[in-house]
């Protein structure tokens, strides 16, 4: 039977329809789930996808953050469900607590979008298992809000604890402190990211297939427990 | 009436490039006055009669979970009559 991958859908998300097309490209059965809805559908994992939740008014992901899907996923997650969060979905993820940091305006003020060399640097996550330790990878980067801040204590914590899952390769694009592309909780369980590895999982589309090692690492987990 | 005015700004060590932004458009103008900008946030917030401490202590609470990310930024509440 394959593994039930629930997808979330917020007012203002965008990426939700192709991070569900991952998920079954990657062989599992995307669920939708509503924001208005607390119900996770017996799901074993899932994806907050890219966009823009509830318009980014206020914050990226601070209203999202309350949605009733949210206090359902925020108590799972904190039990070791695993929650993949994708642009939009880390600022939510950020703004939920379940991760460290902030993402912020980015540097140069443009919004980006781009194809982005990035190095795998965990692979002791739930998300990126697939991974070979150090392996460049290259996905669609685009955002406005992508800068990663935090205090200097919280980035020595996730420097020393290698929860730094990926980093951005060869410049900065957006500010982000010291090229943080995404990160984890403590369990691993949680992993944020602010490119899109749901737009890198054709050849046809994408500029490369790297993506779909995020899905299929998940995949491959589940079978694992 | 009384209206609670929260102010939510950027800590200092968090870049501001909005705040850069407008720096460098100033003098743009010829005003030359600016050292530097921070650009924040203001909320005015409508209550009946004058705000209780109970209330007050609400939109404390309002304020740290959700008028501020109190992980990038600071926030200052009083009340205009």
């Amino acid at each position: 039977m394959a593994f039930r991958v629930g997808v979330v859908t917020f007012p203002g998300s965008l990426d939700d329809r192709d991070a569900a097309r991952a998920v079954e490209m990657a062989g599992g059965t995307a669920v939708p789930l509503f924001h208005a809805s607390d119900d996770l559908k017996e799901v074993d994992a899932v994806v907050l996808p890219g966009g823009f939740s509830y318009g980014d008014y206020l914050r990226c992901g601070a209203i999202a953050r309350f949605a009733p899907i949210m206090e359902s996923i925020i108590v799972a997650a904190e039990h070791g469900f695993p929650v993949l969060g994708i642009c939009n979905g880390f600022q939510v993820l950020c703004e939920s607590h379940l991760l460290p940091g902030a993402l912020t305006r980015n540097q140069g003020l443009h919004f980006l979008c781009r194809d982005q060399k990035l190095k795998i640097e965990n692979t002791n996550t739930f998300w990126t298992s697939g991974f070979s330790q150090g392996q460049e990878i290259v996905i669609p980067l685009k955002n406005g809000e992508g800068s990663f801040q935090c205090d200097d204590e919280t980035l020595n914590m996730l420097e020393s604890e290698g929860r730094i899952i990926a980093r951005y390769v060869d410049f900065d694009p957006n500010g982000s402190r010291n090229l943080i592309a995404g990160i984890s909780n403590a369990r691993g369980n949680v992993v944020g990211l602010m490119p899109h590895p749901e737009h890198a999982i054709e050849s046809l589309t994408g500029p490369s297939q790297d993506g779909l090692i995020f899905f299929t690492s998940a995949l491959k987990q589940l079978v694992g427990r | 009436m009384a209206t609670i005015i929260v102010e939510v700004m950027l800590k200092p060590e968090i870049l501001d490039p909005q705040g850069q932004a407008v720096a460098s458009a100033l003098p743009r103008l010829g005003f030359n006055f600016a050292k530097a900008v921070r650009q924040g946030k203001r909320f005015e917030i409508e209550v009946d009669g004058q705000p209780t401490p109970a209330q007050m202590e609400q939109v404390q609470d309002a304020a740290h979970k959700l008028l501020s990310n109190p992980v990038i930024e600071t926030y200052v509440i009083r009340v205009e009559k």
